[in-house]
């Protein structure tokens, strides 16, 4: 640390002195004892204290930033009202179930059929475990947890253009490439390679490691072994019996790996939001936004569409069109305004901000997205492919084929998550299409993977995020530029008005994202609120 | 406006054949052509003003160009003023406008061309100053 005043003894100060006086070890073993290794932006239930004497505060926006703001403030006694464009609480927080009915931007009307029980979360679909204030709401909310599946080493990588189109299992591709890499960095080393820059006796452990992690043979060989079997399975599983000795399989060679190219796909496993443990609501994402709305009755109006916001110094009032009324105007007052609509709405009202925050509302493009929910009559990529839960990629169009993380093994019908996609040409083209047309394709392109698709076929239903009426897209999209120049001026709190929302967080696209930048916004206002 | 022009070739007389139709009226609204396209690169593969309204500016503005409203709105196209101007339409493409995203950096320069010259001559408008390629690389920031 820098800083040469004397601080007060927090737990992070403390932590240094320990580290400083007695070495990284203590260090260690003090922070695991003190409960956390890596500091979280998230620190537990905020804490308002101080009374704001009865002060109003309009929340735009019952997404869970608006819920987070309205939550929180009504427990630390603020008056709090939402003002909600759509009948229902949740905003991007979503999930799609028989029954329901969606009109995107256009006018087409999808009505989901899905048998009870099964959805589609068009929306967020995977909490990772790292998503600390998501996961305190959800406990404090009982919102019920279960794994999601990111990582199935059964299901597929694919290439329309390699291995003549046929799928792969990413268990043999993840092994092979481990493998055949540590055959020939094993190889490099004994043949000197590295003595430059790897000592004697740490290449001896080096090639234990490979041996060990690679699945090389005796020979530092990765071939069809028992060793390499035990990684990428087996051409012929053991069984029982007579005949029932495994035979191993001959693997994938690095060539054919690398030009495929489906080594990208093992990224999508590696990475520290993609990385077990992974968690979805039971019954659909939407259950939390569900859970949150429980939490504030009476305080949201639905079909509420904002129209524009003004401020005095004094107040804040906000226009907005009772869509249940032909559009009637209406206006709501407050003292503070928290203003949780995404920016792509935001940007288009009129709305009394300082010239900085109004150019940082201005300055961020939504990325583009789709997905599907289809109906399958069998759960046949567990019958037929023993595929449970998990993510299949693909470079056809659709990209990814998500199996559901629930119901396993039942033998009833199932909803996979038909495509996903994000960004690029085909997010506007899918877009463009007819909900009609994209599930035609999505249905072509599925079938070149499960073939199963065109006999056990339902029902399905899209969302194209550019389309949908009370988002205009799908979340903010920052690059380096645009965060240097506006971020801060977004975030600041202007007059009687301070913005929140995934786009005002530095984990854009994620509700985590949502909450912490509405729990800082509050924490921001209220002590505001108590100095004056 | 106000770059130099290339010499008329047959794409700008069939385009400006279309204008003075339109004008007269006997080309009264041509539907985008509206078979689905999907790309198979990082670009738009598209090619022609038609296909690329179609599968690109129709998701939000839509195939009759009259746009969409909703918790806020995608603007009509049709009888939009600010189509007067093709250097406004090529600065929008490359940098967008608040929530409508820079889609001429997934298209090339006739692309981008292209596709503001189509909706400069459909819509109820018909503008006779098509943009060039060549225009278009010059302004491509
Ligand atoms: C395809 C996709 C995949 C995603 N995947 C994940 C994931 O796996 N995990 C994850 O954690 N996150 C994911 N996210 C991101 C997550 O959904 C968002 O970060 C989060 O839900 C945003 O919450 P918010 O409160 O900021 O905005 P929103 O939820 O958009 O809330 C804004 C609210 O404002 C309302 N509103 C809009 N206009 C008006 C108006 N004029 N008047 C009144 N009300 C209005 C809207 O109806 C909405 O309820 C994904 C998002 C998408 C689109
Ligand atoms: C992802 C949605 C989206 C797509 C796709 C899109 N636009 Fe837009 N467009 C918008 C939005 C939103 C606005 C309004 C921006 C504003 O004024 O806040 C807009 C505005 C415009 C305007 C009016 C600008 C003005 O100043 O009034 C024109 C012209 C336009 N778009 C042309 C196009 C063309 C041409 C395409 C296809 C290449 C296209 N748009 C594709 C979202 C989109």
């Amino acid at each position: 640390m820098s800083d040469a005043a004397s601080p007060p003894l927090t737990r992070r100060n403390l932590l240094t002195l320990i580290g400083a006086s007695a070495g990284g070890t203590a260090m260690y073993q003090a922070m695991t004892s003190l409960g956390f290794a890596a500091e979280s932006p998230y620190r537990g239930p905020i804490k308002l204290e101080g009374d704001p004497k009865g002060a109003s505060v309009v929340i735009l926006g019952a997404g869970l930033a608006g819920m987070t703001a309205a939550f929180e403030l009504g427990r630390a006694g603020y008056k709090v009202r939402i003002l909600e464009y759509n009948n229902r609480a949740g905003g991007r927080n979503w999930s799609l179930r028989g029954g329901d009915a969606y009109t995107e931007l256009g006018g087409a009307t999808q009505h989901c059929t899905f048998d009870d029980g099964l959805y589609l979360n068009p929306g967020p679909w995977r909490i990772p475990y790292h998503h600390y204030a998501l996961l305190d709401y959800c406990r404090r909310f009982g919102v019920t947890l279960e794994p999601f599946i990111q990582l199935n080493h059964n299901a597929f990588l694919h290439s329309s253009k390699a291995f003549g189109g046929r799928p792969q299992r990413i268990r043999e591709i993840k092994a092979d490439f481990e493998g055949a890499i540590a055959e020939l960095l094993a190889k490099a080393t004994r043949q000197g390679a590295l003595d430059d820059a790897v000592s004697k006796d740490d290449q001896a452990i080096l090639i234990e490691a490979l041996r060990a992690h690679g699945g090389l043979d005796k020979d530092f060989r990765y071939v069809a072994s028992d060793e390499s079997a035990e990684f990428r399975g087996y051409a012929k599983d053991p069984g029982g019996g007579l005949g029932a000795a495994p035979v191993n399989g001959e693997p994938i060679g690095m060539h054919d790996i690398l030009t495929s190219r489906l080594w990208q796909g093992l990224q999508n496993f590696l990475s520290y939001d993609f990385q077990t443990t992974m968690f979805q609501p039971v019954g659909g994402m939407g259950r939390i936004g569900e859970a949150f709305a429980r939490q504030l009755p009476n305080a949201i109006r639905y079909g509420a569409k904002v129209t524009g916001i003004r401020q005095d110094e004094r107040g804040v009032t906000v226009a907005f069109e009772d869509l249940a009324r032909d559009g009637t105007i209406e206006e709501a007052r407050a003292d503070w305004c928290v203003c949780a609509l995404p920016l792509t709405i935001l940007s288009q009202l009129p709305v009394e901000v300082s010239a900085p925050m109004k150019a940082a509302i201005d300055a961020v493009p939504y990325s583009s997205s789709v997905k599907f929910g289809l109906q399958f009559r069998r759960r046949f990529w567990e019958e037929d492919e023993h595929i449970f839960g998990g993510i299949s990629y693909t470079d056809l169009p659709i990209r990814h084929i998500s199996y559901p993380s629930a119901g396993y093994n039942s033998g009833g019908k199932g909803v996979l998550l038909g495509g996903y996609i994000w960004n690029g040409p085909n997010a506007y083209e899918f877009t463009a299409m007819s909900p009609a047309e994209r599930i035609a394709r999505a249905l072509d392109d599925g079938a070149q993977i499960h073939p199963q698709y065109r006999s056990e076929f339902e029902t399905g239903i899209s969302v194209a995020w550019h389309r949908a009426p009370f988002t205009l897209g799908c979340a903010g999209e920052w690059t380096e530029e645009t965060r240097r120049d506006h971020y801060d001026n977004l975030c600041q709190i202007d007059g009687r008005i301070v913005l929140a929302g995934e786009h005002a967080s530095y984990i854009p696209a994620w509700q985590e994202g949502a909450i912490l930048s509405a729990l800082d916004a509050i924490a921001r206002l209220h002590k505001r609120v108590v100095a004056a | 406006m106000g770059a130099v022009r290339t010499p008329i070739d047959r794409r700008r007389l069939v385009l400006l054949c279309a204008a003075v139709l339109a004008c007269t009226g006997v080309l009264a609204q041509e539907p985008p052509t509206s078979a689905p396209f999907i790309s198979r690169g990082r670009g738009f593969d598209e090619q022609g003003g038609a296909a690329l309204y179609a599968n690109v500016c129709a998701a939000c503005h839509q195939p009759d160009g009259r746009g969409a409203v909703g918790a806020a709105a995608y603007p009509a196209l049709a009888g939009n003023k600010n189509l007067a101007s093709a250097d406004y339409l090529t600065s929008l493409l490359f940098n967008g406008l608040r929530g409508m995203p820079p889609l001429g950096r997934m298209m090339s320069d006739a692309q981008v061309a292209d596709v503001i010259n189509y909706v400069r001559t459909h819509f109820g408008t018909s503008y006779d100053d098509p943009i060039s390629a060549a225009d278009v690389k010059a302004a491509r920031p």
